[in-house]
Order: C-alpha cells, then structure tokens, then sequence
C-alpha cells in the first residue's frame, strides 16, 4: 500500500527536499547561518551573550535565551504584514524552548544569548528550517552546548506518514486530511519540541517518533559538515 | 512571587514518594466544578473551578465574509485574556505569552478535531458565514489554566445557541435566540496537560508546582485514544519512553475528566 502513495512533488515518503546549510552569512553577528528545505529558507544570527536589557529581565543565577522567529513580509503569497503576531510569538517560544536543553549559559548571570530568526522564503516547515538555523548560529557564536539539535516535520496524509511536509501537503485534504507534526531531537534521540495538528491514534504517533528519530540524525549530518566547512574557511 | 527554592525542593521530594502538599496522587485531579449559563448576554458560557483555579468563557457569534479558502465555512477565533485581577503575576497590557499560547492552545485543539461543524455555520456561499469568537478569562489562577479553560470551552460551546439573524437586512439580532444549538461533531476534544518533574510525572499542578515543571505536554483528543493536538512547553527535553508514558497517562487522564464532565456535554 505504501509503495502506491504518491507526493505532489513526487518525493519518496521519507525523503527530505534538498538541504542546504552554511554558516557565517550575517558578518555583524556573533553567530549565523542558513539552513533550508527545498524552496523554505530560514536564516538565524546571534549575539551575545550580553548585557541583558531591558535590566528587570536580567536573571542573576544564570544566562538567558531569547529568540525571536519572523517570517519577511514577502515569504508568501499574500503578503504578511511585518511586525509580531500570534503565531511568531508562539514559534518564537517553541524555538527558544527546542534549543535551551542543549545550551551550557549558567556560567553568563544577567547575559541574554540573542537568537534572531527570520524565514525568507517559505514552503511550509519554516519552524523547523528555522530551528535547524538557530542551532547552526549558536555553534557558530561559539556559546557553549553540549550538541545542537535538528528539528524536522513528520506529515500523515490520509493514513501515510511522510517527512518534510511542504505547502502542497499542508493543505492535503483527502482521507483523514493533513497531519502536521514539527519535532525537534538531540542527536541522542531526546524531544526537545513537538507540537501536533490534525488527527492521529498512539499507535501512528510511536511510528512517527521514529521516523523522526532516523530522519533528524540525516539532517545532523548536514548542519555537522557545514560547521565543519566554516572551519576550512578560517584556515 | 515566584515559588521559592526550598518549596521547589521540597514539591520534588515528596514527588519522589509519589505524594504531593494537598494529599493527591501524581495523577489525580483537583476537584472540578462547573456552572453555565454564567453570562445572559453570551451565547453560551461556562465558569470552571479546578480546585482554587477559576476561569470564565464565554461564546459570542457574529456573522462575516468566510475565508477565501473556505468559502462554505465559519470562523473561528479565540483568545484569552489573564486577568490582572486573578493574580499578582498578570498585568494588564498588551498579552503575553503565556496569554497567547492559551489561546493558541485551545484554538487548535478545537480546529482540529472539527469538534465544531464549521460547514453547517455557512449562510451564504462565499459572503456570509458564522463567526465562533471563544473568549476566556482567568479569574484566579493556581496552576493548571490550559485544562480548564479546555473545559469551559467544551462546557461553553456546548451551551451556545444561534442568534436570530435578519435575512432581509443581513443583521444579527442580538440578544434574541433561535432555538438551534451550536452544530457539534460527537468527537469532544478534551484538553489535558502532563507536566515533568524530576523522573515524575503529574496532572493538574497547582501553581508551586507549576512554577518547578520542566516539561509540559498540552495534548487535545478523545477518550478513545484520537489525538488533535500536541504542543511540548518548558525548556527541559523528554525521552522518547517517557514520551510514550506521557501518552498512556494523557489517556488515562481524558477518561477520568470526561467522566466528570460528561453531565454538561449531553
């Protein structure tokens, strides 16, 4: 039955668009890079740690993560208007919440780490591309992490898990229609991020945790080559 | 205001025995309460108690342009306010976060369970259509917000009824009613947060211990084991076995609300 499913852009069910990833794309930070998923492009650029402001927010046991996820006015069809809303808010929350469990800022009291993350092009999984990014960046900076983690979409279709959604499988409307399922892992396997829409039993969702499990560790190796690339390029 | 250390330590030890302050189980819930009919001017409404929690919500209908993606179908729309009046930690303002997740929380899970039947809100194909505005606010906060505002929106929704609408001059007729009931689908999305502690997991925190979660799984579905929703909150990873625990325990968790429940959704 699996082999019959056909993707609208003709994808196997578990291969993941084209990636690309490169680091070092914004010279003014202290950290950065981009990462996407066929046609969705996120960049992310760090700075700090610093100086926390504004100073009521400064935590005086241990350093602070903030990021802040926005997509550029043109990124879609219909023009977004620029400036937060609820969905950036939210995102920006699950972004700071995927990257937090693997970043080592104890040691930076009233420093904030500054992760800025902004989707320039999107076809769905801007989340995850912006994640993917955001953990790029802040290796880059050279903030102490204990690793970097990868994040991915997993989609049922009708009944077909998928990886990788795009926008065309988003708005899958046959069957049980489309499940959307961001998931964010350490390369160890531990879920930093998931979230959920749509409609799926415990049995489906096991089977989805592994294939994120297998899926975000294709994704590690990209990010971990090119940290490595922005390494020949210094020398 | 925030909870202080040695309380947090003290939560996480007796977790370790599986005790908690109040005397419950790790999984047990607080009492719920529920009243309806809490607002005469909403179209429905709900006050919910969980224990010292308390939140009101409130549905109001209007009529607008659908969607261009989905001519034949109503809107939804729901927000949350936290009142500063409920706790010392809200001010007023423009919302939070935590503001915001709520209602994002609750949107999804009732979007995506198609809990309401959207396309029996359509008046006219393409122009005019029902609006669904859920609002929810707190009234005092001890822990454990997102379930309940879960459950006043069920409570609330299902007491909604249809204004009477003015076909002629395309007006709503506020505070005058039909008889028709808010079209709903029989598969109720209940909304259950498990929290991490330490090795342990819990239900239903009260505020100190919601303020020492590490992990939080907001998860919607039906006691049949469908899921809608799953959002992961607080910054400290999860495996995957203790993942799939957090799954069994959500399930167990639906049942045991919706048994309590179960009266006010007939």
């Amino acid at each position: 039955m699996a082999k019959e499913f056909k993707r609208p852009d003709g994808r196997k069910t578990d291969e993941i668009r084209p990636m690309k990833a490169k680091v070092g794309i914004v010279p003014n930070a202290d950290g950065s890079a981009m990462f996407s998923f066929g046609d969705t492009i996120a960049i992310a650029a760090v700075y700090g740690p610093r100086k926390m402001h504004p100073q009521h927010q400064q935590d005086p046991e241990k350093g602070t993560l903030r990021c802040t996820y926005s997509m550029l006015s043109f990124s879609v069809t219909e023009r977004i208007r620029p400036g937060p809303n609820r969905r950036s808010t939210e995102i920006s929350k699950i972004s700071q919440w995927s990257l937090e469990p693997v970043l080592m800022i104890k040691k930076y009291p009233n420093m904030v780490v500054d992760v800025h993350i902004n989707v320039l092009q999107a076809n769905a999984s801007t989340r995850c591309a912006g994640i993917n990014a955001a953990a790029l960046a802040l290796a880059h900076a050279g903030i102490p992490m204990n690793d970097i983690v990868s994040s991915i979409s997993i989609g049922k279709l009708d009944k077909q898990l998928v990886v990788d959604l795009d926008k065309d499988e988003e708005d899958w409307e046959e069957g049980e229609g489309s499940t959307d399922i961001p998931i964010t892992m350490t390369p160890n396997g531990d879920v930093t991020h998931i979230q959920l829409d749509g409609r799926i039993n415990s049995k489906e969702l096991k089977e989805v945790l592994e294939l994120a499990r297998r899926k975000t560790k294709e994704i590690y190796e990209v990010q971990k080559k090119a940290l490595k690339e922005s390494i020949k390029e210094i020398k | 205001m925030e909870t202080p250390r040695v309380t947090g330590n003290r939560i996480k030890e007796y977790l370790e025995q599986g005790k908690r302050f109040d005397g419950r189980k790790p999984d047990e819930f607080r009492e719920i309460s529920i009243e309806t009919a809490v607002s005469e001017k909403a179209e429905g409404s709900a006050r919910v108690k969980i224990g010292k929690t308390e939140v009101i919500v409130g549905i109001k209908l209007d009529v607008s342009e659908p969607y261009p993606d989905s001519p034949n179908e109503g809107k939804l729309m729901v927000t949350s306010e936290l009142l500063p009046l409920s706790s010392p930690r809200f001010e007023s303002g423009p919302p939070r976060f935590p503001a915001i997740e709520l209602g994002r929380l609750i949107d999804r899970a009732v979007r995506e369970s198609k809990f309401i039947e959207f396309e029996k809100l359509c008046i006219k194909k393409g122009e005019k259509v029902w609006s669904v505005f859920i609002d929810i606010y707190s009234i005092n906060y001890d822990g454990n917000l997102i379930d309940a505002a879960g459950i006043g929106t069920l409570v609330a929704l299902k007491q909604a009824r249809l204004p009477k609408y003015d076909e002629k001059n395309e007006k709503v007729l506020f505070g005058e009613w039909t008889n028709k009931k808010l079209p709903l689908s029989k598969e109720i999305p209940i909304i259950t947060t498990i929290h991490k502690i330490g090795n342990n997991l819990l239900v239903d925190p009260t505020l100190e211990e919601e303020d020492i979660s590490e992990a939080r799984i907001t998860m919607g579905g039906t006691i049949d084991g469908t899921i809608f929703s799953i959002q992961k909150g607080n910054p400290k990873q999860i495996n995957i076995e203790e993942l799939y625990k957090i799954l069994d325990l959500a399930e167990k968790t639906r049942k045991k609300v919706f048994t309590n429940i179960e009266k006010f959704l007939k």
